[in-house]
């Protein structure tokens, strides 16, 4: 029972690969502070006891990274594993326990039908000498890393009882060069920062990337036509449709959680105003009408309100309103700035961009005992756009080091954080997509 | 100048007034034709007082200033800037084909999508500040680029001082 108490208080971390530097357009990841209190699991390799060609992924050590990442696990090294058990039968448990490892995962790849692979894995309790889970999957040569980020989804919540966010992807944009010289790209990668795949390129900057709930498709903000309009491209056909392109700001794209709705920011009637646009109709409601600067929407988790930063009261804080329309409430009183606010899946907690004097930082307001209760997140100084993982244990945000954007990665404490770092410019407006399998 | 008081003076004289007067005319029309050459030299010439053309953007020490700085926070135009604003105003006035295009910037701090806001903003009191000063809401447009274009990269005050900032396009001279 102590690591499940450790598991309620802890949260962990995930994310981004250390050879995505290896790829084009790829993010190289350094992890900075760690976890004294991360469970200790050997993931044993994994042979391919197949005829064919053996297979491109090592998947036990995409297991293994995506468990390290993650700040709640300790992992083995190879080199220290006395014996490799490819099945149960083999395991010897002694042994384990004197390496003192808490976990085990062992398992091996065969052929299956068509030139696929199966994957067959188990998970032991080494204290128990109990098997906690035995599965396989198919999959082609291709899908390996995705089956390798969903067994660490299986592993990961059958250990802790939070449902794994390895197996989802991540939205930012690039920005390279300066002046008549830059240009820009809205990137969507692996949650581990492989498989980067550009959406859109533009010589013109690019901001705002939201995912749909289904994750096929982003709106976001592009000036590639002299002034701020909203598209929303699917990601795989890379079909696009222009859905808001009126005068003056036309920004912070947010989808409902059904997906029918977009949340937007309009200043057409003279100054920023949030709106709800039908996406069958194109038909808008006004759901703000006051002289500040009301932006950055984002929807409730029940789609019923939507949270959105204004300075109606003097300076930037988030305010709560019907999704339909009607009274705004404040929500966040802490802080002499908060914006660019975000909603975990429960709707319990809201992250910020704080700014307190010439510092920014991340923070989340946590609403699930009663009175809204702070953690700081991130050391500042310019820190911004933070955005949950799909089951709120951890946050993507951007910030500046020296002259370029950088993204961290951060458990849901605090306690464990992951810079994630574009070889050449800027890397910002990172955006976390949904689970990818929907239960 | 002196014959036309008397022509007011009485219906009698009226007549003979009007032939004075049309002598006094045709006097001048003959007494113009010498000047007119020198005239438009020295119209052309920077005349604090005349009319802008299109060449005086790029010469005309006062329009050549296209930036208009902030402060932290604040959208309203600073009275150092108050000649500029006079200046390009006057422009609008003397050229009513001529159009402009206010880009608001903010700098690097906080939220993007709130600095589209402030960018907006300090975009529509440079507008408001131009029509006061006699030019025309349809000669102008305001877009707001954010944070997304700084002129200058540094984390510091007298960077961001330098990207807080109201640029004025002209999108037709």
């Amino acid at each position: 029972m102590t690591f499940a108490k450790r598991c309620l208080l802890a949260v962990f971390a995930l994310l981004l690969p250390f050879a995505a530097a290896a790829q084009q357009q790829g993010l190289e990841i350094d992890i900075i502070g760690g976890n004294a209190s991360a469970l200790p699991i050997a993931v044993v390799p994994m042979p391919y006891q197949g005829s064919g060609s053996p297979p491109p992924t090592d998947v036990a050590a995409v297991v293994r990274a995506d468990l390290e990442r993650s700040g709640q696990f300790r992992t083995l090294p190879e080199a220290d594993m006395m014996a490799r058990p490819t099945t149960g039968a083999e395991v010897d448990y002694p042994a384990w326990r004197a390496l003192r490892q808490d976990f085990l995962v062992v398992g091996r790849v065969v052929d299956a039908a068509e030139g696929s692979y199966r994957v067959e894995y188990e998970l032991f309790d080494v204290a128990r000498q109990e098997r906690l889970l035995g599965l396989a999957m198919t999959a082609r040569a291709s899908a390996l890393r995705d089956v390798a980020h969903q067994m660490a989804d299986a592993i990961y919540e059958k250990i802790l009882g939070i449902r794994g966010a390895f197996w989802t992807r991540i939205a930012y944009v690039t920005a390279t060069g300066a002046g008549q010289g830059a240009r820009y790209a809205l990137m969507v990668a692996d949650s581990d920062g492989y498989n980067p795949q550009t959406v859109v390129r533009s010589n013109e900057p690019l901001l705002s990337p939201a995912w749909s709930p289904d994750g096929r498709k982003l709106a976001y903000v592009s000036f590639e036509r002299g002034n701020s309009a909203i598209y929303i491209q699917d990601i795989a056909t890379g079909s696009r449709e222009l859905v808001s392109s009126f005068r003056g700001i036309n920004s912070g794209p947010a989808f409902s959680p059904d997906g029918r709705k977009l949340a937007l920011t309009l200043s057409r009637s003279g100054n920023p105003e949030i709106y709800v646009m039908d996406l069958a109709t194109k038909a808008l409601t006004r759901i703000t009408n006051q002289f500040g600067i009301d932006t950055a929407p984002v929807w409730s988790p029940d789609g019923n309100s939507i949270y959105f930063t204004s300075d109606r009261g003097g300076r930037p804080q988030v305010y709560q309103a019907p999704a339909t329309g009607g009274a705004a409430s404040r929500v966040t009183f802490e802080g002499a700035y908060n914006a660019d606010p975000d909603v975990s899946w429960d709707g319990q907690k809201i992250a910020v961009a704080q700014g307190a004097g010439n510092t920014y930082r991340i923070a989340v307001m946590d609403r699930s005992l009663g009175t809204p209760r702070w953690t700081t997140l991130s050391p500042g100084s310019l820190d911004e756009s933070p955005s949950f993982a799909p089951n709120a244990s951890m946050l993507l945000y951007a910030a500046r080091e020296g002259r370029r954007g950088v993204l961290y990665a951060v458990s849901a404490d605090g306690r464990v954080r992951q810079r994630l770092v574009l070889a050449d410019g800027d890397v910002r407006e990172p955006a976390w997509g949904p689970y990818r399998d929907q239960r | 100048m002196k014959t036309n008081k008397p022509a007011v003076l009485g219906k009698a004289l009226l007549i003979a007034m009007m032939c004075v007067a049309a002598a006094a005319c045709s006097k001048k029309v003959k007494d113009a034709p010498p000047e007119p050459p020198a005239q438009p030299v020295t119209d052309t010439a920077p005349a604090p007082s005349g009319v802008y053309g299109p060449e005086d953007l790029d010469r005309d020490a006062c329009l050549r200033q296209r930036t208009v700085y902030f402060d932290l926070d604040r959208d309203n135009v600073r009275s150092e800037f108050q000649a500029q604003m006079a200046c390009h105003a006057k422009y609008l006035r003397d050229r009513p084909s001529a159009r402009i295009t206010l880009e608001g910037h903010a700098d690097e701090r906080g939220s993007r999508e709130y600095n589209l806001g402030l960018g907006e903003r300090r975009g529509n009191s440079v507008s408001s500040a131009l029509q006061a000063n006699g030019g025309s809401a349809g000669q102008l447009t305001v877009v707001s680029y954010g944070e997304e274009r700084p002129t200058c990269t540094e984390s510091n005050e007298d960077c961001w001082a330098r990207n807080r900032r109201v640029e004025i396009v002209y999108t037709a001279r």
